[in-house]
């Protein structure tokens, strides 16, 4: 080791991210004083975005098995399932939060550049994308900059890159002005025993690196994502990564090609922490150790620095070990798609990683110790119930008046269709490809969650990702089991079957107690939600630091990304209703309940309220009911009733069709909470007369609540208690256009 | 017929294209952008996509790829042709249709289902097709927008290329109707010689019962009636 | 007194330019092998009233620094005479 330069202290350790107590550790591991290069090389490992330090005492709770699962949490770069037919779907979600607050247009197009190469790193091609989206307040300028920024990145870089970007959310609230969500969401399919791994062994096999070259681009973005957003922040911004579909696209070809040649012992994209991520988690994962020389990557500026090449996060990179003697079959490939392919080093036997440059040895860690599951630190951070927790709970519905009549039921109609939450996001849609494929069942017949052919057989994959952050801040345990409930619900009212999901959480500063204890509580509530829909975990992202340090936290939000299997094509449900006549009825149970929905929260303005009536067990057996009535045939269309409560669930139904709809409200509960409430475990389904006798019949066997609610009419109206609250075609205007006119 | 869909680095349709004529029973061949060799087959396609990631104008660079020369050879001597969408784009930089496609004029990517009429029965392509009726087909672009000059403009008129204009769903051909500021809501053409065809819209992803619209699997039925009528 | 502005916008130099990149290998790709470094930039033009020379140039230097070009990834230089 040459020590020519000052060794760091620690005050540079700190400067880097890290706690004393960290630089301590790290000469213990050393037996010696870092030099800087290996500094920074643990600083960026150790930070929360490599290594889940401060989660993953509790993501260790989440269920994670199923007989279905291919690959579980933790050890593959993406979740694998089985779909049968001998096929699997890798499916993940990830957020990019951070890099999209400052450049939208960047940030988010190179998150998704970095899902999907999480997915075809594994050997599966992707088949559809998702996102979920959280914005602040709408007549913001710079909310308007983010919201054209962050939706044209995801565009140019989804379509061009070529897969279809087939559903997803976006949600606006004031608690995300400054910090926006941006978490994209990948599935992909590929052939059982085809699935590559992350992993690096075999003494003397060769180390490739493969795809664009190595820029200073995102220098320290892993150790940047763990910092809360300031005005300072944006002094680094040089670091800003730029993303190139066109590579991605050609680096997809490559690397499936690639895998299926057979030559490939292991292989990682480089995201987070670039080259020093995959070398030292492929090493740890095989056990082995790795001399890389850094003289041979290949690089876009000159005289970059050992660190620098590390870390860098430029985009559209894998790195590949390769079966020794079978480098030319890699350089042929890489040829064929005209992309670099360096051979940069070697397999070793000595479970550390050297990294030379111009000869001389510039970094030498033993790459357990780098690595979550070996030497990474753990903690166990404190938490605390935030003082606003039993404020919420102490709203009661009797607090307010109900709706004095059919005009002020109209008044709130009209609230709701045009409010941004609530409102088609057929403006955001629009701007990504999603017919692309030729497998997105939903263009022409919209449902609940996405529903994908899978090509070469008969299944489709049915996805959905969902969060309702408000419910999750007002009771982050129930509001979480709730977000993974209205997932599952979405999946069933398309007619599949949820296996699993994958978790993007985001939260505030996990040194906080009161942010904490909102990231504990969320575990809690999807450890049960999971557990009792049959839905493992099988990863994600942890997202700390969402918050400014002027306006506190976001909102807790842990997205959940859902999914299904719809085995028969035949089972598929849609949520739009079919023809008039057809009966509309409500499955589940009627509440008197406003908490958290979007009419106390917007129209009220009343923030402070508990979560919407939810209960497991009656959620459970709604769901199990409901997918019992798409078998047997009996309904004609599913939509889960969510948010804007009952009435916008029905004009969500009747607009597709153009009908209108007649309906009656129930005297035993109070109109407002009947029609704008947000109470869970509902569906509201129609259902043709003849079916009706057997659509009871098979309610009541299975003990689930319903009520009749009125008819499907071709009367363009929607008609509530014989009165015209607005006509279907204006109702729809304002739907559809609300966005767009906020956004042009 | 034997089918040859060409494929760019950054081609991403050429196996939704595949796909379909496979479905319908027809001989499908990739050829490689790199190779010079047609490989016998009878109509070519250039399929969609973002063929050399389209940065500086779509279709541009790949204009000029090894294959390129063999393409316009076969369009030359009578071949058929097709471009669909980014196929199209590069057909026009290729000089082989008369125009160009601008961005769209709302400046923005839009994906969604657009409805098409039927403008001359008289190509291959449009032979059977029904003249008042409003086909259903998704588009997915950014630079969509059809221009030409007007003397060009009046040529496509007076001898029917102009194939395909964008519509409403009652077939009525109206400026709201049409999703990009096309000229004249034009979305598809064929050349003089009308063995060249060119469309932005995507009649390969509406070809499926399960993705309930099959008015695309119409329109590219029509490429091998002739040949059963023959 | 009007003043004409050419302003260029390019991307900063250290960071990637994949529509350069891309037109580079399709440059390659037609035989012309002897070129590099390809970047791709904006061309602006647009006039402005303005009392001085520097006068203009502020405003130039504003509409550049606020909307024009995007400091974070992309550097500018202009032009600015008066007609």
């Amino acid at each position: 080791m040459e020590h020519q330069e000052t060794l760091p202290t620690v005050e540079t350790a700190k400067k880097l991210g890290l706690l004393p107590e960290e630089f301590e550790r790290i000469q213990e591991i050393l037996g010696r004083v870092p030099n800087f290069t290996e500094l920074s090389i643990f600083s960026v490992m150790w930070s929360e975005h490599c290594s889940y330090k401060n989660s993953i005492v509790w993501l260790k709770k989440l269920p994670k098995d199923s007989p279905r699962m291919l690959a579980k949490a933790g050890e593959e770069n993406a979740g694998v399932v089985d779909l049968g037919d001998g096929l699997g779907c890798a499916f993940k979600i990830e957020s990019h939060n951070h890099p999209s607050a400052l450049e939208p247009y960047q940030g988010a197009a190179t998150g998704v550049g970095g899902i999907n190469r999480d997915i075809f790193t594994m050997g599966a091609r992707p088949i559809a994308q998702l996102n979920s989206l959280r914005f602040g307040n709408l007549n913001l300028a710079k909310t308007k900059w983010l919201v054209k920024g962050v939706v044209k990145g995801i565009g140019d870089y989804g379509n061009a890159f070529g897969i279809p970007t087939v559903g997803g959310e976006v949600q606006f609230d004031d608690c995300y002005n400054v910090n926006p969500l941006v978490n994209a969401f990948s599935a992909g399919i590929l052939k059982k025993g085809k699935m590559a791994s992350a992993i690096s062994y075999g003494v003397g096999n060769p180390v490739f690196i493969v795809g664009s070259a190595t820029g200073k681009d995102g220098i320290g973005g892993a150790s940047f994502a763990s910092e809360d957003i300031s005005e300072k922040s944006s002094e680094k911004l040089p670091a800003v990564q730029v993303g190139d579909p066109f590579q991605e696209k050609l680096l997809l070809e490559a690397t499936l090609e690639i895998i299926d040649s057979g030559c490939v012992i292991g292989i990682q994209d480089m995201g987070a922490a670039g080259i020093i991520c995959s070398t030292s988690e492929m090493s740890a994962k095989g056990e082995h150790g790795m001399d890389i020389d850094l003289s041979k990557v290949p690089t876009r500026q000159p005289n970059m620095k050992p660190f620098e090449i590390l870390l860098s996060e430029s985009q559209e990179r894998m790195l590949i070990v390769v079966e020794k003697g079978k480098e030319d079959i890699a350089k042929k490939i890489f040829d064929k798609w005209d992309l670099n392919c360096e051979q940069i080093g070697v397999v070793t036997d000595t479970k550390r990683l050297n990294f030379y440059q111009d000869g001389v040895l510039v970094a030498d860690v033993p790459a357990e110790d780098l690595v979550l599951g070996g030497g990474a630190p753990v903690y166990q951070r404190e938490y605390r119930e935030p003082a606003y927790y039993q404020e919420y709970k102490k709203f009661k519905i009797e607090s307010i008046a109900d709706l004095s009549g059919t005009d002020e039921i109209r008044k709130v109609a009209e609230h709701l269709l045009s409010h941004p939450n609530v409102c088609s996001k057929k403006w955001v849609a629009e701007q990504y490809d999603s017919t692309i494929g030729r497998a997105n069942r939903n263009t022409n017949s919209p449902s609940d969650a996405a529903v994908v052919k899978v090509h070469g057989s008969e299944k489709s994959i049915v996805i959905t990702v969902d969060c309702n952050s408000r419910y999750v801040n007002a009771d982050p345990e129930e509001g979480c089991a709730i977000a993974v409930a209205e997932a599952s619900r979405n999946i069933i009212c398309s007619g599949g079957e949820p296996v699993a999901i994958t978790n993007c959480l985001n939260f505030g500063n996990p040194y906080v107690p009161e942010v904490y204890w909102q990231f504990v509580g969320a575990i809690k509530g999807m450890k049960k939600s999971c557990e009792t829909f049959g839905t493992p975990v099988t990863g994600g992202n942890v997202s700390f630091y969402n918050q400014s340090s002027d306006e506190g936290p976001v909102f807790p939000t842990p997205t959940i990304g859902m999914l299904g299997i719809l085995d028969n094509p035949e089972n598929r449900m849609t949520l739009d209703f079919k023809a008039a006549g057809d009966l509309i009825y409500l499955v589940g149970a009627s509440k008197n309940d406003v908490n958290s929905s979007e009419y106390l929260y917007s129209y009220r303005g009343i923030k402070a309220s508990g979560h919407p009536a939810f209960d497991l067990a009656e959620e459970k057996s709604l769901q199990d009911a409901v997918s019992k009535l798409i078998s047997s045939k009996l309904i004609a269309s599913a939509h889960d009733v969510s948010d804007g409560g009952l009435f916008i669930t029905l004009a969500e139904s009747a607009m597709p069709g153009q009908f209108g709809f007649a309906i009656n409200t129930d005297a035993a509960f109070r109109k407002d909470a009947f029609l704008f409430g947000e109470a869970q475990s509902r569906v509201l389904v129609s259902v043709k007369a003849d079916k009706l006798a057997e659509f009871e019949k098979a309610l009541q066997t299975d003990g689930v609540r319903y009520s009749a609610l009125g008819t499907v009419t071709s009367d363009p109206n929607y008609v509530i208690d014989s009165e015209v609250i607005v006509a279907a075609k204006s109702a729809k205007e304002v739907y559809d256009n609300t966005l767009e006119g906020y956004l042009v | 017929m034997k089918f040859g869909v060409v494929v760019f680095p950054g081609s991403n349709c050429d196996d939704d294209t595949i796909g379909v004529l496979e479905a319908m029973g027809q001989e499908a061949i990739k050829l490689w952008h790199k190779d010079t060799d047609l490989q016998g087959a009878d109509f070519l396609i250039l399929p969609g996509g973002f063929s050399y990631g389209d940065y500086l104008r779509s279709g541009a660079i790949a204009r000029f790829s090894p294959i390129m020369d063999k393409v316009i050879e076969h369009a030359s001597n009578g071949g058929y042709l097709m471009g669909i969408c980014n196929g199209f784009q590069v057909l026009v930089e290729a000089g082989l249709l008369p125009g160009v496609l601008l961005r769209n004029d709302k400046q923005k990517f839009i994906s969604k289902n657009i409805y098409l009429k039927t403008q001359s029965t008289n190509s291959l392509l449009t032979n059977g097709l029904d003249t008042e009726k409003a086909y259903k087909i998704p588009i997915a672009h950014a630079e969509g927008r059809y221009f030409a000059d007007e003397a060009t403009l009046k040529q496509l008129n007076d001898n029917n290329q102009v194939l395909f204009r964008y519509c409403d769903e009652n077939a009525e051909i109206t400026e709201a109707s049409n999703p990009n500021g096309s000229l004249e809501n034009i979305a598809g053409i064929c050349n003089a010689g009308r063995n060249v065809f060119g469309l932005m819209p995507h009649p390969e992803r509406a070809a499926d019962p399960l993705l309930s619209n099959t008015d695309g699997l119409e329109i590219l039925k029509q490429l091998i009636s002739s040949e059963v009528l023959a | 007194m009007k003043f004409v502005a050419e302003i260029n916008v390019m991307p900063q130099k250290e960071i990637l330019d994949p529509q350069g990149k891309a037109v580079k290998l399709g440059l390659h790709n037609l035989g012309i092998d002897s070129v590099d470094n390809v970047r791709i930039g904006k061309h602006i033009t647009l006039e402005v009233e303005a009392e001085s020379q520097k006068a203009a140039e502020e405003q130039v230097e504003i509409a550049c620094k606020k909307l024009l070009a995007n400091i974070i990834m992309e550097e500018f230089s202009f032009v600015v005479t008066a007609v």
